[in-house]
């Protein structure tokens, strides 16, 4: 029987009323009526339409949100380019020119981002070598302030309306018979001048001038009154076995620094039983990185130089029969007596260089090598420097055109007058007078603020070009990424503007080299395979046909009697730094936080004064000084500099910009007003008025505060003629003490036994070799690593409470009057004598440089501390960081006796109050990919690029053999324009690194503390006798 | 068996009975706080504010607040970590030591002392905390089983020994101090008038009768812990110390550390136990109990290790002129004549000049003048770790590293507001337990004697006059 539940005694009964409620769909009853008429609803605002439209729009927007998804940036390849791999760098040859320096480099590119910049080793002007400026570049690429788009009257405008509104303003400049004007850095190019000679022929009134920040045109017109023509020789630093200079900076901003830097090194290194030196002798004002490295320097005022220079020819003349010249007495006339002597032993084999820019001390210092016979030997005439080409007078007329409205049109070309040209308030006004002013500035700058257009180039690594930065060499530059911004080259405009018919400057470049360049060749067959060659290549060389050498016809009479009188009183002189140099880059976060080699400050300029002279002066350090010269006044902080002339201040130009970027903005005070125009060029120092301000101090931010070595065995040093005698001479065994007598630091041991012979190194055991004898402490290899290693750039504030976070540093050191030997002879006392220590010789100190990175002990103190395991030694020597498992105690730095170690103090990335590289996406793409960003509260330091050691590692086990000597190599001995770092693999014995370590100058940085260190350095010789002057 | 000497004079004053001793030792913990205590608890509480401000403003934003750089990467939370450990030691010294020495007088002072241990180490703690650069891994260098692959802690850094010397050491001192409570909580909840009171003081005395068996165990413990708490006295701060003497820095490098950095800690600790029970017995009205003869008793400790501190600073002289190491020897002309030869000098004035005073007995048992020199010892000590830390590290091998320190409100901050927890702690600590061991105290009052010798004394006294 089927049961039965009821659900209610209702159903059981059944009765009529629960029917009517059981067919009824809701039980109880519904206030529907009630709902109908109330008032309340029926009032209200929101209608059931008003509803529905909700609703809709709701729906609409929903959806449309749903539309705009996040734009993912990083998206792969849909159709991968076939020269592309993940992972795997791609190098591409291109050439470094920025109106300043010139260098073959290559770029190496991640996943079609240029990352970092390495010398081009096919070259043989810069073979393989850089300089901080160069390795800085790549950042420049990727700077927020450059213009995203041509601008007209300030406002962003396309390409074809700024074309069209220029070309018809070139038009009625040349239909009026009024000048246009090319305002241009020098441009060693080839195509880019015909470009710029096929503009002219368009526009007949086309006259180009080049105009350089810093000007050269004393040396130009120096050798046009020696030689008739206006040009610069090649210089060959590596042929000299004297070398002479007057304050020519030529390791770190002269002319071609990379390529005389290496030139320099050849004839400084001892290496593979070469056992002899070139003499380096310097004369100047200043103490620059050149005069730090000579082996004996000689101060004098800057006025003084040039008799200095007269009175040197006069005793080459005296001894070799020419004319004598009427001079003034300088306070270094007996050590010039000395250096004629060494000259004239090295007749031939010398040479002879000033940085003036007088044209007449330029053609004394000619006459000096013509009576030597250098010419053909250390300096070639025939083989035409062509880097710099700026033309002073040219200049000076152009602003008396400009204002007698003679100009139609002016182009700045990688030029900047209203910033760096000493009366660019004239300027300004003239600039006025031009009818229209266009610049292909990169970003807004001084100059171009003031142009009715701005037609932005690219950066060279999106550019197209060829150098001939000397007769017979070139260089073509390729771009490497597609340009990043609305932006086109200089040469592309005129070509526009000309309405030449290539399409673009690429074909018109790549045209001339098939059809012209390619002929001064007979190699290549083709022009199709020439020009892939040389794009493969980079550079593309031909033999200069030697002519004779033109004949010296200069008048050094009357150049004697032009050239300036040693003055009385305070002088001031301007000068570069190795890192800003002429300014143009005074936006790169890397170079403003560039330690500068000499003085070790960053993000500033200052008046660098002696000492003992700012003593009588009653100035100290960080005072705020005015210096007068004529109606100009500038203000500026005090820097006491060992080593500089008795009555004089030196001030770097390149600084207080106002239109280049927020990192370079305010950063220090321009200097350029300062300089003066004499005889139509520019003139560098000058005599000036000083006095101190009320301001307040200003801090300057310096990496290094203590400059002596304190009598410690850090930088080892002996001379030439010690070395000659002794292969260990400056670098004894060193000794430990024990109670069986003295031992060798290997010999004394806690730990070795026979169990226990030493470390376990079973494939490589990498290390790096250090020749400061070569090291000339210019710093490419501390800009280099920080752009391999995205080493975080922290500012002025953090550098002042030495925080910076470079992982290398090049140690700079002067020698004290005061040393332990001496003290005792001086009547000192053991604290006296540390109290005298700690003073750097303040007259003309001795200067040495040193750089020092992680030195991958074997024993590392650091490892032992860590007390989670977070910094480790691998089989390999090398010592390593987990950064994921470091948790920031410090401790590993304070046991660090090389104080290598650099902490994240702040998140540096996607911080605002750390607007450098990694906090914009724009500059994040410099980053390489193959280094970890470090993370606020981790420790870091040199990890000896062990990510280049692995990627060499993979690529030679690929090829199925042992990686070659060489083929590894770390960023910062990559970069090294004198080959001073060698690194390589000790378990290799025929390896360079192997054979530098036995060598009897090799030393490790204090080896009596055995922490045993991967890294080792060589002696320094100088090439002097001991303790004697010259 | 008792056996009394007639010459030695009774460790509390007063001719206290056990209830006397009783109602002085729970006063404060039944009555409402008079207004200097809150005088005083405001004061702390506003510096804990600080303390939290600044901490939070580290912990957001980055070490880089603190005036630390490249080559000084241990300055003020170092010297306070070791200061605040080193002012641990009395508590543990006066607890451990003096009880199986059997040194009653130490009965008014333990409980105080022992209660300061406690939060000088949690100050001490805190310091091990803020000065990591990723606090919120802080756990990393203790070994704990993971899931980070074979991750373990590096068992050759001082830095794992102190984590196990400073854990181990709170915990003892923990316990130590909670097992003395135990008696006198219950004291505390048998006169409880209130509920709350009552409930809460029965949880923390733990079932306490005061039966025969009670005391025995507690006695049985008391020994045990003083057994493993004595050594620890000495390995605390020598595993501290070995954070410095087993590194290369010249200046830290130095085997003498241990022996001188236990001494410092022993110095350290009387003379903040002497500041903190100067104020306290008078605000407590505990004069009786810590009478002149305690202070005699510590300032003794403060004189002797006082003078071992002094040997040690001319011994490490000594050995460095004559250790031959040219960079030894500067960093010790560094730290007398170089740029912090004030923080030397302080020290040197604070730590081997002021405590010598102690050899007059005037001023031994003089309050004032012990108040001031402990107040100075305090000091010294503090310069002492500075000393060490700073001057050893801003100058060591390398002279283009050599750079100064400047500290930074952020540290001013946070150490004052490390006082501040420490005090807030204290003076809660006053209210709320018995700040004297009054069970134990009791032991040795001769209550029943004294009087009936004084009652003794003056009726012959009278019969005489009569």
């Amino acid at each position: 029987m089927e049961k039965k539940y009821w659900k209610g005694v209702e159903e059981l009964n059944n009765s009529p009323e629960f029917t009517r409620l059981r067919d009824n769909e809701f039980f109880e009853n519904l206030p529907i009526d009630e709902l109908l008429q109330n008032k309340a609803s029926s009032t209200s605002s929101t209608s059931r339409r008003d509803f529905l439209k909700f609703l809709g729009f709701g729906v609409a927007a929903a959806s449309l949100a749903a539309c705009e998804a996040p734009v993912k940036k990083a998206i792969p390849y849909v159709v991968k380019p076939e020269e592309i791999t993940y992972g795997i760098p791609d190098y591409y040859a291109s050439a470094f020119f920025d109106g300043n320096d010139y260098c073959s480099v290559l770029v190496k590119t991640r996943e079609g981002r240029p990352i970092k910049i390495e010398g081009n080793k096919l070259s043989s002007v810069t073979n393989g070598g850089t300089n901080a400026r160069v390795q800085a570049s790549v950042l420049s690429l990727y700077d927020s302030a450059r213009l995203t788009s041509p601008l007209s009257a300030k406002k962003k405008a396309t390409w074809s309306e700024v074309d069209a509104a220029i070309t018809s303003k070139l038009s009625q400049s040349a239909a009026a018979g009024k000048k246009i004007v090319i305002l241009s850095s020098t441009l060693p190019s080839p195509t880019t001048k015909k470009v710029v000679a096929e503009f002219s022929a368009k526009y007949p009134t086309t006259e180009h001038i080049v105009y350089d920040a810093v000007s050269y045109y004393g040396l130009l017109k120096g050798n046009e009154l020696s030689f008739g023509k206006s040009m610069i020789p090649s210089y060959r630093f590596d042929n000299a076995e004297v070398i002479v200079s007057f304050a020519a900076d030529f390791l770190a901003t002269w002319l071609s620094p990379i390529e005389f830097a290496r030139q320099y090194a050849i004839t400084r290194k001892l290496r593979d039983g070469k056992k002899n030196m070139s003499r380096h002798i310097q004369f100047e004002s200043t103490l620059s990185l050149t005069g730090s490295n000579a082996d004996n320097r000689y101060k004098l005022k800057p006025s003084q130089l040039s008799s200095a220079v007269a009175n040197l020819y006069n005793k080459i003349a005296a001894a070799t029969g020419g004319a004598s010249v009427s001079s003034s007495a300088t306070p270094q006339d007996k050590a010039i007596e000395k250096v004629a002597q060494e000259l004239l032993n090295a007749k031939g084999k010398s040479l002879v260089v000033s940085g003036s820019n007088d044209p007449n001390e330029q053609v004394l210092v000619n006459a000096i090598n013509h009576l030597l016979g250098n010419y053909n030997s250390t300096i070639n005439v025939n083989q035409e420097c062509n880097l710099r080409a700026s033309n002073d007078a040219a200049v000076i007329e152009l602003m008396s055109k400009m204002n007698a409205g003679e100009v139609g049109t002016i182009i700045f070309w990688n030029a900047n007058p209203i910033y760096s040209l000493p009366n660019s308030k004239d300027f300004q006004a003239a600039l006025s007078k031009v009818g229209t002013k266009v610049s292909f500035a990169d970003r807004e700058d001084e100059t171009a603020q003031f142009c009715d257009y701005v037609a932005p180039e690219h950066h060279y690594l999106e550019s197209w070009n060829d150098l001939e930065p000397y007769k017979g060499y070139f260089n073509l530059v390729q771009p490497t990424i597609r340009p990043l911004f609305d932006t086109r080259q200089p040469q592309e405009s005129l070509m526009k503007w000309a309405a030449m018919p290539q399409a673009d400057y690429y074909s018109y470049l790549e045209e001339n080299w098939k059809s012209n360049i390619y002929r001064m060749q007979t190699g290549v067959t083709s022009g199709q395979a020439f020009w892939t060659q040389s794009l493969r290549n980079g550079v593309f060389e031909v033999a200069v046909t030697a002519a004779s050498a033109p004949a010296f016809t200069g008048n050094v009479q009357d150049a004697a009697s032009k050239i300036t009188k040693p003055g009385t009183g305070v002088e001031l002189v301007m000068y570069e730094k190795t890192g800003i140099a002429n300014g143009a880059h005074a936006n790169n976060p890397w170079l403003q936080e560039f330690p500068d080699p000499i003085s070790k400050v960053c993000w500033d300029n200052y008046f660098a004064i002696l000492p003992s002279y700012a003593a009588k002066m009653g100035f100290k350090q960080g005072n705020v000084i005015e210096v007068k010269v004529g109606n100009v006044s500038v203000k500026g902080p005090v820097l006491l500099q060992p080593a500089m002339a008795e009555e004089t201040i030196a001030i770097a130009v390149g600084y207080g910009r106002t239109n280049v970027g927020k990192a370079g903005n305010g950063v220090g005070v321009n200097a350029y007003p300062l300089v003066t125009i004499a005889n139509a060029s520019m003139k560098y120092y000058t005599a000036a008025t000083v006095s101190k301000t009320v301001e307040d101090d200003y801090p300057l931010a310096a990496t290094q505060t203590h400059h002596t070595m304190m009598g410690r065995e850090i930088v080892k040093e002996t001379t030439l003629s010690a070395w000659l005698k002794d292969a260990k001479a400056g670098n004894p065994e060193e000794m430990i003490e024990t109670p069986y007598g003295k031992k060798k630091v290997e010999d004394v041991d806690l730990w070795a036994s026979q169990k226990n012979p030493g470390f376990d190194r079973p494939n490589h055991s990498w290390g790096l070799g250090i020749d400061l004898n070569a090291c000339i402490g210019c710093g490419a290899c501390v800009v280099a690593c920080n752009a391999e290693n995205n080493v975080a750039v922290v500012g002025k504030d953090e550098v002042m409470r030495s925080r910076e976070m470079h992982w290398i540093r090049i140690d700079r050191y002067y020698s004290s009057d005061v040393t332990k030997e001496n003290a005792g002879e001086k009547g000192l006392g053991k604290l006296d004598m540390y109290g005298e220590m700690e003073k750097p010789a303040a007259e003309n100190p001795d200067v040495v440089f040193q750089p020092v990175m992680c030195q991958h002990c074997n024993n590392a103190p650091c490892e032992t501390v860590c007390p989670v395991v977070a910094t480790t030694h691998s089989s390999e020597g090398l010592n390593m960081m987990a950064y994921n498992r470091c948790v920031g105690t410090r401790y590993c730095a304070n046991n660090c006796p090389y104080k290598v170690r650099r902490f994240n103090w702040f998140e540096y990335t996607n911080n605002e109050k750390f607007p450098y590289t990694m906090t914009d996406n724009l500059g994040k793409m410099v980053l390489n990919p193959d280094v970890v960003v470090r993370s606020r509260g981790v420790m870091e330091k040199c990890s000896m690029c062990v990510q280049r050691i692995q990627y060499g590692k993979l690529e030679a086990k690929k090829a199925g053999r042992r990686p070659l000597d060489g083929e590894i190599n770390t960023a910062c001995a990559q970069s090294c324009p004198t080959n001073a770092l060698v690194f390589g693999d000790y378990n290799d014995p025929q390896s360079e690194v192997n054979k530098l370590a036995v060598d009897g100058r090799s030393y490790h940085l204090l080896a009596e503390i055995k922490v045993k260190p991967g890294v080792f350095y060589q002696t320094k010789v100088r090439n002097k006798e001991e303790g004697k002057e010259a | 068996m008792h056996k009394e000497s007639e010459l030695r004079p009774p460790l509390i004053l007063g001719d206290k009975t056990w209830h006397d001793i009783t109602e002085d030792v729970c006063r404060p913990v039944e009555s409402k706080a008079n207004k200097w205590w809150w005088l005083a608890f405001s004061l702390a509480v506003a510096a804990l504010l600080w303390w939290i401000v600044a901490v939070s403003y580290t912990l957001g934003t980055g070490l880089g607040v603190w005036g630390l750089n490249k080559t000084v990467g241990w300055a003020w939370d170092i010297t306070n970590f070791v200061w605040w450990v080193g002012i641990g030691h009395a508590g543990t010294l006066i607890s451990a030591i003096l009880l199986l020495f059997r040194q009653k007088w130490r009965l008014s002072i333990n409980r105080s002392a022992e209660a300061m241990t406690i939060f000088a180490v949690i100050c001490a703690a805190t310091f091990i905390v803020t000065h990591m650069g990723r606090p919120w891994v802080a756990y990393w260098p203790i070994p704990l089983p993971n899931q980070f692959g074979s991750l373990w802690v590096n068992f050759n850094s001082p830095l794992v020994w102190d984590v196990f010397a400073i854990s181990t050491y709170f915990t003892v001192s923990l316990v130590f101090w909670y097992t003395g409570l135990i008696p006198d909580f219950a004291v505390i909840r048998e006169r409880a008038t209130t509920k709350w009171r009552k409930r809460i003081y029965t949880l923390l005395s733990f079932g306490w009768v005061g039966s025969a068996k009670n005391w025995q165990r507690f006695e049985e413990v008391s020994l045990v812990l003083a057994g493993i708490s004595t050594p620890l006295v000495l390995s605390v701060h020598s595993v501290v110390s070995m954070d410095f003497a087993t590194s290369l820095v010249p200046g830290w490098h130095t085997t003498i550390f241990p022996p001188y950095f236990v001494a410092g800690a022993v110095f350290s600790g009387f003379a903040m136990v002497q500041t903190l029970l100067i104020i306290g017995r008078k605000v407590l009205g505990l004069e009786d109990y810590i009478t002149i003869y305690h202070i005699d008793m510590m300032n003794r400790v403060i004189l002797i290790t006082g003078s071992i501190v002094g040997v040690a600073y001319i011994t490490e002289f000594f050995i460095a002129w004559y250790s031959g190491v040219e960079y030894e020897q500067y960093a010790f002309i560094n730290r007398a004549t170089g740029p912090y030869w004030w923080a030397y000098w302080s020290m040197m004035t604070c730590n081997v000049i002021t405590p010598q005073l102690f050899w007059s007995t005037k001023l031994r048992e003089s309050v004032f003048a012990t108040f001031i020199i402990s107040i100075f010892v305090n000091i010294g000590m503090w310069f002492e770790r500075f000393v060490i830390i700073v001057t050893s590290l801003h100058r060591d091998y390398i002279p283009s590293s050599w750079t100064m320190y400047h500290p930074t409100w952020v540290e001013a901050g946070i150490f004052i507001g490390s006082l501040g927890l420490f005090f807030t702690c204290f003076l809660l600590f006053a209210r709320v337990f018995p700040v004297i061991a009054m069970s134990e105290l009791k032991t040795i009052i001769k209550s029943s004697s004294e009087g009936s010798k004084k009652k003794h004394a003056k009726s012959v006294t009278q019969e005489v006059n009569v």
